[in-house]
């Protein structure tokens, strides 16, 4: 098999190829976006027990 | 064995639980993608109606049940949370959501970019297309609405009444191209069996399964940060590792 040919998808390649990569694009920011509220969780909980804020 | 159920249901245990079993559905969730796409794209054959095109398939169809599924279980932990006012219910309600949402618009911007090559259009306002927008919709009120209240406990109760009564959307979704005469066509597989080349049953299910366990693996991630935000005035929160570390 050919990559011109396989990437082509007979035509509707325009169509395919950005059903899945719009598909990938959006798991990977969910990905991102969930570890990095994580990261602010976590930085806000030490500046509050730096601070002395806890109880 | 008895094992105290109750025990996991307490943001205290359940967080460190989560955060174990977070590897053990992320890394299946990948592996299974790959492999469901490589079964999609190299095995299964070429379609004899829609060529090439019809491979959108094997992305649209799972994300729109996930879609659907996902919602009916976030209605299910706000309805617990309302009736037994257990906080990780709630939480676990708001940690689905945003998933949720993710799954409906892969299903309608799939569908779009199925829908221009097989019907000449982006898009129609058919039963089943118009009620799969109505369930993204939900889903970001959902998630405006929680915004808006600050106060978590009344937040939970308002969107909590909003996630249940969206939910009789939901069999709307699923009844719509029986109940109306839709562009939409019928599912393909059916309690009967189904006509579907075995190949192609195989990338569906397998990305079916990938998905589930994405949506498992995120939300538990994301239930985590929730629990530190909700629960940042507690002792417990604040003697983890990974809060008291700066100090020492």
């Amino acid at each position: 098999m050919n990559w011109t040919e396989f990437f082509a998808m007979n035509g509707y390649g325009f169509y395919v190829w950005g059903s899945y990569g719009v598909a990938l694009l959006v798991f990977a920011v969910e990905i991102a976006m969930v570890r990095h509220r994580r990261k602010l969780a976590l930085r806000q909980l030490k500046w509050m027990n730096e601070s002395g804020d806890a109880q | 064995m008895v094992i105290n159920w109750f025990k996991y249901s307490a943001p205290t245990t359940f967080y460190g639980l989560a955060g174990r079993l977070i590897p053990y559905f992320a890394w299946p969730a990948a592996i299974l993608f790959c492999i469901g796409l490589y079964i999609g794209f190299f095995v299964a054959p070429t379609d004899a109606v829609q060529s090439e095109a019809y491979r959108i398939m094997f992305i649209h169809v799972p994300a729109s049940i996930l879609s659907m599924f996902i919602y009916l279980i976030m209605a299910g932990y706000a309805a617990l949370g309302l009736i037994f006012k257990t906080r990780l219910s709630a939480m676990m309600a708001s940690a689905l959501a945003p998933t949720g949402a993710l799954f409906a618009f892969i299903s309608l911007w799939t569908g779009a970019l199925w829908g221009k090559p097989m019907w000449g259009a982006w898009w129609v306002w058919d039963a089943r297309l118009t009620s799969e927008l109505i369930l993204l919709f939900l889903y970001l009120g959902y998630i405006a609405l929680q915004a808006s209240i600050d106060d978590p406990r009344r937040a939970d109760r308002a969107s909590a009444l909003l996630a249940l009564v969206g939910s009789v959307n939901v069999p709307i979704i699923y009844y719509s191209v029986q109940w109306w005469n839709t562009l939409h066509q019928g599912s393909t597989i059916k309690f009967s069996g189904t006509s579907m080349h075995i190949a192609m049953q195989q990338s569906m299910f397998t990305i079916l399964v990938a998905c589930w366990l994405y949506t498992i693996a995120v939300a538990l991630a994301r239930v985590r940060s929730i629990i530190l935000e909700r629960e940042a005035n507690t002792q417990w929160v604040n003697d983890l590792p990974e809060v008291k570390g700066v100090r020492s």
